[in-house]
């Protein structure tokens, strides 16, 4: 199975690398990732994954910076539809817009706003960064195997900024801070995780794993 | 919920891991990728990795023991130690940081949080303030900024400072007692507490611990979202686990997965 791992300069790579091969030979898959931004690879791949750390607006300037990146990344996913993950930022970025440092647009394959977390409780600290839990909205294959709940597993979150969905329909599950805060987010072929698979263990390991066996 | 974290220290010198007291008189620990590796195994929640390498040329190799580092653990890494500019922070994110811990740079010019948070997000970048007690008895309490390892006062109030670079968009503050460090007789609580009441983002406790009801005062008489420790769990003395059932029995809640 080939796998497109895009870098745009926008963070770390190589966890997220080393965290999908982990997940594919824990179910005996085979799997060749190549790291990049080159459009043709991106189309001829079989999954494509799109990691990101940093601010949003930063991100997208260097999504956008790759000529034909974001071409590439449409048709092998709105016209192949070919399973895609969007992880932390990557999965912000398919937002309607961002409202990180200014305005900015996302790529809209998902109608909603990425806003800065304002819990009601002023106790909790921004960013929302440490280990939670999942409460699932509803069932979804990347969930499987997965214990949700108070006394499910884990995920690594490190974000100050959430994605806020126009439409509930397409939040899988949420994590309490203070407020529901969407964890995971699918449509169709797509999908995105707040948190950090590559940081997550047991959960992290087990959700690509998910991913990888993913035929939507 | 959010959990509470616990995050084990290497302190590296010369690609080893390293510990001492109050800065000084370092022991040698072990190697950090095989350290990284065992904690992560061990559920640490994080892993802190602080560069006190102190030659520019033997620095090259931080990147690579970074990496290195990185790739044994499905933990986040925070690095920090000798970070000056936008440059440097980007190097240790790629080489697989997700947090790079600014803290002589950011003393000199405080903007440097805000064009890195601008650059790689708030999230990202965190501001090391090491600070000691300065008041008399008889005065209210005050902490001063301390640079190089103690050596050098700042004459800058350590609470001001971490109100200053969380308004510029530090995402955490790593708060070192300097008086504490490696004497294993617990967190500076008032410096703790001083610091998590005055800003709204997370504060790691650090500097002193050696028992596991240290780790506990520092959450909940401190206020810390997460206590780090070093020479506890290096040389032996509690695993992992131990502390963060320790914790949780005392009504922190803690990742036991």
């Amino acid at each position: 199975m080939k796998i497109a791992l895009i870098d745009y300069d926008a963070g770390n790579i190589h966890s997220v690398r080393k965290a999908l091969n982990v997940a594919a030979s824990n179910i005996g898959l085979s799997i060749d990732v190549s790291v990049g931004s080159d459009p043709d690879t991106i189309c001829k791949a079989d999954r494509i994954v799109l990691p990101g750390d940093g601010a949003f607006a930063d991100c997208v300037e260097h999504l956008r910076a790759v000529e034909g990146l974001t071409e590439a990344l449409g048709e092998a996913v709105h016209k192949k539809g070919h399973p895609f993950l969007g992880i932390c930022v990557g999965m912000q970025l398919l937002a309607t817009k961002g409202l990180e440092l200014g305005e900015t647009a996302g790529l809209d394959w998902l109608k909603g706003t990425v806003e800065r977390i304002q819990p009601n409780d002023k106790a909790l600290k921004v960013p929302h960064m440490g280990w939670n839990t999942l409460n699932a909205r509803q069932p979804h294959p990347l969930l499987n195997n997965i214990e949700l709940g108070t006394n499910g597993l884990h995920a690594y979150f490190l974000h100050a900024y959430h994605f806020i969905p126009h439409n509930m329909n397409d939040v899988i599950a949420t994590s309490e801070y203070g407020q529901a805060i969407t964890a995971v987010i699918a449509k169709d072929n797509i999908a995105g995780t707040q948190f950090h698979p590559e940081k997550s263990q047991k959960l992290g390991v087990q959700l690509l794993q998910n991913f990888l066996n993913w035929t939507p | 919920m959010l959990k509470t974290r616990l995050i084990p220290c290497l302190d590296v010198k010369n690609g080893r891991v390293v510990k001492g007291v109050q800065f000084l008189d370092l022991v040698d620990a072990g190697d950090p990728v095989e350290s990284a590796r065992a904690y992560d195994k061990a559920g640490a929640d994080e892993l802190c990795f602080l560069d006190i390498t102190a030659s520019a040329e033997a620095r090259g190799t931080i990147l690579d023991v970074v990496r290195r580092t990185a790739e044994a653990c499905f933990m986040p890494v925070t690095v920090g130690g000798g970070v000056r500019n936008l440059d440097d922070i980007r190097a240790l994110l790629l080489a697989g940081a997700d947090k790079v811990s600014i803290n002589t740079a950011a003393v000199r010019d405080k903007t440097i949080v805000a064009r890195a948070a601008a650059k790689f997000g708030t999230q990202a970048i965190v501001v090391a303030i090491d600070a000691k007690k300065v008041s008399l008895a008889n005065e209210s309490e005050r902490f001063e900024i301390f640079t190089h390892g103690g050596r050098n006062p700042t004459g800058i109030d350590a609470v001001e400072f971490a109100c200053d670079v969380a308004r510029l968009g530090a995402g955490e503050i790593l708060l070192t007692s300097m008086d504490r460090d490696g004497t294993k007789i617990g967190y500076d609580i008032p410096l703790t507490k001083a610091i998590s009441n005055a800003v709204n983002i997370p504060v790691v406790a650090s500097g002193g611990v050696g028992t596991l009801d240290h780790l506990v005062d520092g959450v909940k008489l401190g206020g810390a979202s997460a206590v780090l420790a070093a020479s506890i769990f290096h040389f032996g003395t509690y695993t992992i686990m131990e502390a963060k059932q320790h914790m949780a029995k005392a009504g922190i809640a803690m990742r036991l997965d």
